[in-house]
């Protein structure tokens, strides 16, 4: 092979011929073209804000929802479900409101998917009753006969595992989702009441806490929501309709039940940006 | 060629059991495929179990054709192809082995875990962060091998299949670094560091250059010393080779954003990622059009050898998948094919067309060389390449179809502006396409069998001296 290379190696003025020849050169070079594409599609999003435009609304999810959440990661049902409406005429008849990029802020890790082999979920919230989740889960094509899906009869019979609820929201938190101490000391409490497996108590303390408008995150950032601005109330509910334990499915139906109903649109408002690339505004 | 007498000094052991492996792995890759595309097309396949739902096994798929036999080729091809184009002995041959043991036990970590459901949920980089370090470290060391036997070369210039091997080693770092960054809950989870559009972003820069930098870089490199190796003549043009090498080192990095196109996304990067989506049409011909003009002179082996018939396919897979990526880079094109099929059918037809093909076309042509034999059967290599590239055009026009008709579907407004289809509709009319794709993934599966069975009759042959020794014109 090498006899090919003993060509003078000078194209247009640059001499080829001595990066070729010189491993440090050539991987000095490489390692730092491959690096350019990168830094300047992905850094810019962390510092400006039209990247993200400010929309009230967005909380992050509750100890019960948090849980279901690590049940859709875990099933990979984000390798057939997206979670990312686009802006068409028809995904909006189909899914509603294309999806905005602050409806996921909290999404450690984003779950937006790239493929549709079900369809889009992004806004599945309150579209179904419990009643529908319970059964599509046991046998999909019961109530959707065309469905390809697995049957995920295990997951009622599945007792929640909480031994890593209060690690995952501390983890969370050191990545600026704005739980707070009482968030977190509380999980336990919050995650019962929601499933409606206590005496009822929990409730108002985890209303407090999930519906509130003031948000500080670990670096002392504040969202704050203004007063007209009321927060979606929270789904409070045997969500596998059994109150004598927390089950996975009540977990994942919490999740479900959730989706896309945190931000109050309205008609009329354009949520992505002016025609100059600005942030949306009122 | 002076590298004849050199060989013994070659440490074909490593090569040996990568490619060995290799094999293998598309063995159990191709039929956990194959299983998973039957369960789409007949989801009582599921069976109720947990362990084997499409969602838990689909990762098993793609890990183990990407990584591990992918993986296992690179190993391979590199450990062999950087000891011959610098005619020196690997370097920290422990070190070597440490990194193919490393990635070997990831690989079986990843059979146990994902099925369990212990999975980061980005695509093509589902293992929990553990595993993650025994990749990474395992790429480390595969690097300072790499690199410190092209220091020793016994020639002063480096050559071009090193560069792009290189620019692979490189650029995998960066991303599975970055896209990589956690924080653990505990062994069997972890958060990413990144939320929303920066997770997306950070992705899809590690998704499309996981295909760009592992993939395509990787291959174009082994593709560089095989091809006129097999073909026994001089790379077409070493302009052409500087040209696209450095084109394709900077471009691809950019066009990650393609992949979330009309998201939520801030629309000038996405305009980015699409404008150098259609510019890489440029080096990644380049590369095609010097792999295909190697061949002038020596179109004649097309007839006679079916190893060379896997290399030139390949690389006519690559030119049109090439083709296709830019197409579905653009907005427009991509407004339909998003979320669809089609994006699978591209995907495949470069992974089964480009990457298996000029791979299988590698292996056999290792395996030849370091065992001085030929292949214990010739009919089995020509009946490997026709049953394959049967079930991959299968696969693709599968594809295609059920892609384009689901984008349409979606899409299809009658004249009172109602939706003419429901979403279960598209899935309905997918059935035939799902169960044309399984089998044509099945043929693939049945190809490496084959593989499998011929290679190791040609090994024990070897062994127990009844084999052909590979004549001296094929080794020149």
């Amino acid at each position: 092979m090498s006899d090919n290379n003993d060509k003078k190696g000078i194209i247009r003025g640059i001499p080829h011929d001595t990066i070729e020849q010189s491993l440090p050169i050539l991987a000095v070079f490489v390692a730092i073209l491959v690096a350019v594409g990168g830094i300047v599609e992905i850094v810019p999003a962390f510092y400006l804000d039209d990247a993200e435009p400010k929309v009230e609304g967005v909380r992050p999810l509750t100890p019960l929802e948090l849980e279901g959440f690590a049940i859709y990661r875990r099933e990979g049902c984000f390798l057939c479900h997206s979670q990312m409406i686009r802006p068409f005429r028809d995904e909006k008849e189909r899914f509603g409101h294309f999806s905005l990029a602050a409806e996921s802020k909290y999404d450690h890790n984003y779950a937006w998917g790239s493929k549709r082999t079900g369809p889009d979920i992004a806004r599945l919230g309150k579209k179904y009753t419990d009643a529908w989740h319970i059964q599509h889960m046991r046998a999909p094509r019961s109530v959707v006969p065309e469905s390809v899906m697995p049957n995920y009869a295990w997951l009622e019979e599945t007792k929640l595992d909480t031994s890593r609820t209060k690690k995952r929201m501390e983890v969370l938190a050191m990545m600026n989702v704005p739980y707070n101490a009482d968030d977190i000391s509380n999980w336990e409490s919050d995650l019962k009441a929601q499933a409606a497996v206590d005496d009822g108590s929990g409730e108002d303390a985890l209303r407090a806490r999930y519906e509130r408008k003031t948000w500080t995150n670990s670096n002392g950032e504040v969202e704050q929501w203004t007063d007209s601005f009321t927060p979606t109330p929270l789904n409070v509910r045997a969500f596998d309709a059994d109150a004598s334990d927390v089950t996975e499915l009540d977990a994942l139906i919490a999740y479900l039940q959730q989706l896309g109903t945190h931000v109050h649109f309205e008609e009329g408002v354009d949520y992505y940006h002016d025609k100059f690339g600005q942030p949306y505004r009122k | 060629m002076s590298t004849v007498a050199a060989k013994e000094e070659y440490n074909y052991d490593i090569v040996k059991f990568c490619v060995l492996t290799g094999i293998v792995m598309g063995v159990i890759g191709t039929a956990v495929g194959t299983y998973i595309a039957s369960e789409l097309a007949y989801p009582w396949l599921n069976l109720d179990i947990a362990e084997i739902s499409f969602g838990r096994l689909r990762p098993v798929h793609t890990n183990t054709v990407i990584f591990g036999f992918g993986g296992f080729l690179l190993y391979g091809a590199g450990f062999y192809m950087v000891q011959h184009s610098t005619h020196a002995r690997l370097r920290f041959e422990k070190l070597a082995w440490a990194a193919v043991a490393l990635w070997l036990i990831s690989m079986i970590c990843i059979w146990v875990t994902l099925p369990l459901g212990m999975t980061q949920s980005k695509e093509y980089h589902e293992p929990e962060w553990w595993i993650d370090l025994m990749m990474a470290t395992s790429w480390v060391f595969m690097t300072i091998v790499y690199l410190a036997t092209i220091a020793n070369r016994k020639m002063s210039h480096i050559y071009i299949a090193n560069w792009f091997f290189m620019t692979m080693l490189f650029m995998v770092t960066y991303i599975f670094t970055f896209n990589g960054m956690c924080i653990p809950v505990d062994m069997t989870f972890s958060y990413s560091a990144y939320a929303g559009i920066h997770d997306a972003m950070t992705q899809w820069w590690w998704g499309h250059n996981a295909v760009g930098f592992f993939l395509t870089a990787g291959f174009i490199g082994v593709m560089y010393y095989f091809v006129p190796k097999h073909a026994n003549r001089p790379i077409y043009s070493y302009r052409l080779s500087v040209l696209h090498f450095w084109s394709l080192t900077f471009l691809y990095v950019w066009v990650g954003a393609h992949h979330l196109h009309y998201t939520a996304i801030p629309d000038w990067t996405l305009s980015l990622g699409a404008g150098m989506s259609v510019a890489l049409i440029f080096p990644s011909w380049g590369g095609m059009i010097n792999g295909m003009m190697t061949m002038s002179g020596a179109w004649d082996k097309l007839r006679t050898d079916p190893v060379m018939r896997f290399m030139v396919v390949a690389l006519a897979f690559y030119g049109m998948s090439t083709f296709e990526g830019p197409l579905m880079g653009t907005k427009s094109v991509n407004a339909l094919s998003h979320y669809t099929d089609w994006t699978v059918g591209h995907v495949h037809s470069g992974a089964l067309g480009w990457n298996a093909m000029i791979a299988i076309g590698a292996m056999y042509h290792m395996i030849t060389r370091m065992w001085n034999t030929e292949m214990a059967s010739a009919k089995l290599v020509n009946m490997h390449f026709w049953v394959h590239l049967t079930g991959a055009v299968l696969y693709i026009t599968a594809m295609w179809g059920s892609g384009v008709l689901q984008g349409l579907m979606w899409r299809a407004f009658d004249s009172y502006g109602n939706l003419v289809y429901t979403f279960a509709d598209s899935v309905a009319a997918m059935h035939p396409f799902y169960a044309l794709r399984a089998f044509g993934g099945f043929l693939v599966f049945v190809g490496f069998c084959i593989m499998l069975y011929n290679t190791l009759k040609t090994v024990s042959a070897v062994k127990a001296g009844s084999n052909v020794a590979l004549s001296a014109a094929a080794k020149a």
